[in-house]
């Protein structure tokens, strides 16, 4: 490939940057495409749970008894999941400036703190559900109303749940692989962004999900 | 893009931190106090989920050109989404005993 076909536009359309003696475009978005492919799969998820949630918020609509379940123990409980997931944001942070730092110990440290309050997420989720379970709830029937509940709930919860278990996934693989040297900050910064997200989602379930349906 | 986490600095995280999980405790307080009124609820959400798009995404220190690829687009597709309300209400009405 000549020079002549990589240089996309001429030098006055944009500033050029030189690279490899090949002139380029400037990056459009001023960030490297990986993390550009994070933040697109990360609108095209949340229009996932957005269409899940406008789902839920349809069934909730056209049942004439839609169940009010969740007594004080299940708030209490999605209060005290907040705190972790939005606390392993700020620790996610942390694994962040530490990676660019170059502190390697540090970045692997937050990233598994991080990982460990994602999996003590998924263990408080996975208590909520067994409560309601244990009281007859499950996907097309439940002792208190509309059949559906059980599907919106479980469908909504477990799609976020799913979330947060590749999370975990992610990060301790990436975190490995930083300390080991194979990954960059770079990849942690990305997987960083998938956590907040993560975080984001969970801002929407808890009131539409939990508070909506709270008993009275 | 080092730059963008190390520019904000980690005194707006803690507050935005803090702002995010008051707004969680304010969100259970007002659901108790005043009943779960959805555009309540959906109000102090999107103040938590602007937040964190901004301040622990750092979305704001992003060229202006990222922000405008990424927010009007979704936001078009989940506002479009709102068409189905009518429907469900049809439903709501159609349904044998319904309230």
């Amino acid at each position: 490939m000549s020079s002549v076909d990589v240089a996309i536009e001429p030098a006055v359309a944009a500033p050029a940057i030189h690279s490899g003696g090949v002139v380029m475009e400037e990056r459009p978005f001023g960030i490297p495409s990986s993390k550009l492919v994070m933040w697109l799969f990360i609108i095209s998820d949340a229009c996932t749970f957005g269409a899940v949630l406008f789902a839920y918020g349809y069934i909730r609509n056209s049942a004439a008894d839609w169940p009010q379940v969740f007594e004080a123990a299940s708030i209490w409980n999605s209060l005290l999941m907040t705190f972790i997931l939005v606390s392993t944001s700020l620790t996610v942070l942390f694994a962040v400036r530490a990676a660019q730092a170059e502190d390697r110990a540090g970045a692997f440290r937050w990233t598994m703190i991080t990982a460990a309050g994602g999996l003590l997420f998924t263990l408080l989720h996975i208590r909520e559900w067994l409560n309601l379970i244990g009281q007859g709830a499950r996907l097309f029937q439940n002792p208190w109303g509309a059949p559906m509940f059980g599907a919106a709930f479980f469908s909504i919860t477990g799609l976020h749940m799913a979330h947060v278990v590749g999370g975990v996934v992610a990060l301790v693989v990436v975190g490995l692989s930083y300390k080991a040297g194979r990954y960059t900050a770079r990849h942690i910064e990305i997987w960083a962004l998938y956590w907040h997200f993560v975080d984001l989602v969970w801002m929407f379930v808890v009131p539409l999900v939990y508070l909506l349906n709270m008993k009275r | 893009m080092s730059q963008t986490v190390k520019s904000s600095g980690m005194g707006s995280t803690y507050a935005v931190y803090g702002a995010i999980l008051a707004i969680a405790v304010v969100q259970v307080i007002v659901a108790v106090s005043m009943g779960p009124s959805l555009w309540r609820m959906l109000a102090l959400a999107v103040i938590q989920a602007y937040l964190a798009v901004m301040f622990f995404m750092h979305l704001r220190d992003e060229k202006p050109t990222l922000r405008l690829a990424l927010i009007p687009g979704t936001l078009f597709v989940l506002v479009m989404m709102n068409m189905i309300w009518a429907d469900s209400f049809r439903l709501a009405v159609m349904k044998p005993f319904a309230k």
